[in-house]
């Protein structure tokens, strides 16, 4: 029964929208631009993180290594973009 | 008439007309060629439906070639416009078109296609595979790129050729200052090739990561394609900052959009920004694939295993790495704090040291080894000073401060085009001449090779030396033309001097191709070189399956040890073998993206739709379509290893 019923799948699903309703309230709750732009952007990677994982199946086969070193690598270009981009257009201009 | 004004050229010159019909003649000469040596039905089966990674391989080599022509007639006239001051040869207008063109072609329709090249001829043979990961798609990379590039050339002669610089800094390139469709051709064109360019990414990592030949480790693979794979994964990271940049440009030209604008809330340097960030990873793609060659043929021709083979790896994940936190070097002058400038002369600076491990390795490759100057050999050699003069310079440029005096010179120029030329076309050089006789049977004439070496070293020296000299006293790039009283004529006319001799050099590779077609000998062995990688280990010609037996591989040097350790490389028996068919669905999916981008740059919607639902209904008859491939039997595949093995 336990290989039959795909519980990590439903769990991961159950909680998937849990994260869009608290995402959802930012726009519903009257909130502070910092603390709604910061449930914002924690939701968002950790709704990212659980779509590759869970749904993607990232981390099921042996080449999971080379999943996981791309995944980093691509995330830390990413965050060097955005915030070199931030500190040479905005913060110190 | 009104509808057909759009397509008429802004600034018609005799030149321009000229073109018209040249262009015009030719593809009438070629229609009426292929008619009358019936060759339609060969250029269909052989190259237009082709998924051999061979084939495309060389038709990406005659594109680059091509290309390398188109750029290369932009530079010297460029160069003959400024050898003289006051010189009224281009207007002002006719120079800003023929540098952004020289730029854009040669970087991304000359210099990408020959590292594309090399990518899909070599990296399959050495890996000992059969074809790239998904041949279907590597077939539609090469297609899109080569509607991309066609595309753009036709700038010239149909509604003028993109004007703002290889760069297309808004709010140059905006609708504002630069209203006709040239930029759009830009965007759109350079979007069509990139997109083929960025399926390449994902084909060869996959290639390399599951194809390799049982026993080859990671660290067991030739340098080539270590350079090749991490070429691939910078395409992968910086090409999709591309596709979203010329995207949100098309939307401001096209759409009225306030991205690159500079008011309603956009930022006009958000485009410098964003397109380095793209554009720095960019020269590595094309110079860590050139790195690669260069590795290859010093290693063969020093007749020694390359020294530091570790370091080598080790320094290119750096560069890879690195290559991502030094965009804003490109801009330093454009109003940043110090603190942001300093961070990135640091990191630009860092580079240096990846770099020069790879240099030093080079050099200790060298030493104790029976080095033979072949024409390869000759390149790499010349390669490793001119190329260590331009890094050089690029230090000085990476410091901040400094760069103040140095931007937008000349001494700008004179340093990329040192270290494009010596490191990115040398080795496409050497590359050519050293896998030539794998592709087509024969070598290169070494005498003429060696010439032509020459000749471009000298050209190159008297081209560009001068423009440090002369960038320094104040010559700015970009400039059409200058009064006497600046003093910059002498140096200038150098400088034309150096380029007319690389445009002989240029020449006589084209004569070396036809001497060498018609008199060198075909009587050469498989491995005409005494290389020591895996793609010499097949026949030449190499068969479409390229190994009858995949080979056992033990070193990072698997042909060299069969030849002299007595390592055996073909274990067992032949076994069929499974290819992928041919299809003519890339090429097709490819000329309706040809005219989807046309109708784009002339905001024609109607064709644009219908081209846009063609395009998916490419991809949906590819989804639907029931296509496993065909076996080569036991039997054929005897027949061709004994009729290879007779020749």
């Amino acid at each position: 029964m336990s290989q039959l019923f795909p519980m990590k799948q439903v769990l991961g699903f159950v909680f998937s929208i849990l994260l869009t309703i608290i995402a959802l309230a930012v726009y519903f709750l009257d909130m502070s631009f910092a603390v709604g732009m910061t449930i914002l952007l924690v939701t968002a990677f950790i709704q990212a993180g659980l779509q590759l994982v869970v749904f993607m199946h990232a981390g099921e086969t042996k080449d999971k290594g080379a999943i996981y070193t791309n995944v980093f690598y691509g995330l830390i270009i990413a965050l060097v973009t955005v915030f070199g981009t931030l500190l040479a257009m905005v913060w110190d201009m | 008439m009104d509808f057909f004004d759009r397509f008429a050229v802004p600034h018609p010159s005799f030149a321009i007309y000229a073109s018209m019909a040249a262009i015009g003649l030719t593809i009438i000469a070629v229609i009426a060629g292929l008619t009358y040596f019936k060759k339609w039905g060969y250029l269909w089966r052989e190259w237009l439906t082709t998924v051999d990674h061979k084939r495309i391989g060389i038709m990406y080599l005659l594109s680059a070639l091509l290309m390398l022509f188109r750029g290369g007639v932009d530079a010297i006239m460029m160069r003959a416009q400024l050898a003289v001051p006051d010189n009224t040869l281009l207007d002002a207008q006719h120079y800003n078109e023929i540098f952004t063109t020289h730029g854009i072609v040669m970087i991304l329709f000359m210099a990408m296609p020959f590292i594309m090249f090399f990518m899909n001829f070599v990296v399959p043979l050495q890996i000992g595979a059969r074809d790239v990961a998904f041949p279907r798609l590597n077939a539609l990379s090469f297609w899109l790129f080569f509607m991309g590039a066609m595309l753009f050339n036709i700038s010239f002669v149909v509604g003028g050729s993109p004007d703002a610089g290889w760069t297309s800094y808004f709010p140059l390139a905006g609708t504002e200052f630069s209203a006709s469709v040239g930029n759009n051709y830009y965007m759109i064109a350079i979007q069509i090739a990139g997109i083929g360019t960025l399926m390449t990414g994902i084909n060869f990592i996959t290639t390399i990561l599951k194809m390799r030949a049982p026993g080859m480790t990671l660290m067991k693979m030739p340098m080539f394609t270590w350079s090749a794979l991490i070429a691939n994964v910078i395409i992968v990271f910086a090409f999709p900052v591309l596709a979203v940049l010329l995207a949100m440009g098309t939307l401001d030209r096209q759409f009225g959009t306030n991205f690159f604008a500079m008011d309603n809330g956009g930022m006009d340097m958000l485009w410098a920004n964003i397109f380095w960030v793209w554009g720095h990873p960019e020269v590595y793609i094309l110079i860590l694939p050139a790195f690669g060659i260069y590795s290859e043929v010093i290693s063969t021709f020093a007749r020694r295993n390359l020294y530091g083979y570790t370091s080598m790896v080790g320094s290119m994940v750096i560069i890879s790495l690195l290559s991502f936190l030094v965009w804003a070097h490109h801009f330093f002058t454009m109003g940043q704090g110090a603190f942001t400038n300093s961070i990135f002369s640091i990191t630009t600076m860092a580079i240096a040291v990846p770099t020069g491990v790879k240099i030093f390795n080079w050099l200790l490759t060298l030493r104790k080894g029976k080095i033979v100057f072949t024409t390869p050999m000759l390149y790499s050699m010349l390669f490793i000073p001119l190329f260590t003069l331009g890094g050089v310079t690029g230090v000085m440029l990476a410091m901040s401060a400094a760069d103040y005096q140095y931007h937008n010179t000349m001494f700008l120029v004179a340093h990329f085009h040192n270290v494009i030329i010596p490191g990115v076309v040398y080795a496409m050089l050497a590359g050519l001449h050293y896998y030539w006789p794998k592709m087509f049977g024969f070598m290169l004439n070494e005498r003429i090779g060696k010439w032509t070496a020459w000749l471009l070293s000298i050209g190159f020296v008297l081209a560009f030396m001068p423009m440090y000299i002369s960038g320094l006293d104040g010559q700015a790039r970009r400039m059409y033309t200058y009064s006497e009283s600046a003093g910059f004529g002498p140096m200038n006319m150098v400088s034309f001097v150096g380029a007319a001799i690389m445009a002989i050099g240029f020449v006589l590779i084209v004569y070396n191709i036809y001497y060498s077609t018609r008199y060198e000998s075909r009587d050469i062995s498989n491995d005409p070189w005494d290389a020591r990688t895996l793609e010499w280990a097949t026949h030449t010609p190499v068969p479409e399956y390229n190994f009858a037996i995949l080979p056992d591989v033990r070193t990072n040097e698997a042909y060299w040890d069969a030849k002299k350790n007595g390592h055996v490389l073909f274990k067992g028996e032949f076994e069929k073998i499974h290819m992928p068919n041919n299809s003519g669905i890339p090429f097709i999916m490819s000329c309706i993206f040809f005219v989807w981008g046309f109708s784009f740059i002339f905001s024609l919607w109607i064709p644009v739709i219908l081209t846009t639902i063609g395009i998916f209904a490419c991809m949906a008859l590819r989804s639907f379509e029931q296509d496993h491939g065909r076996y080569i039997s036991v039997k054929e595949i005897e027949e061709t290893e004994t009729n290879l093995r007779g020749a």
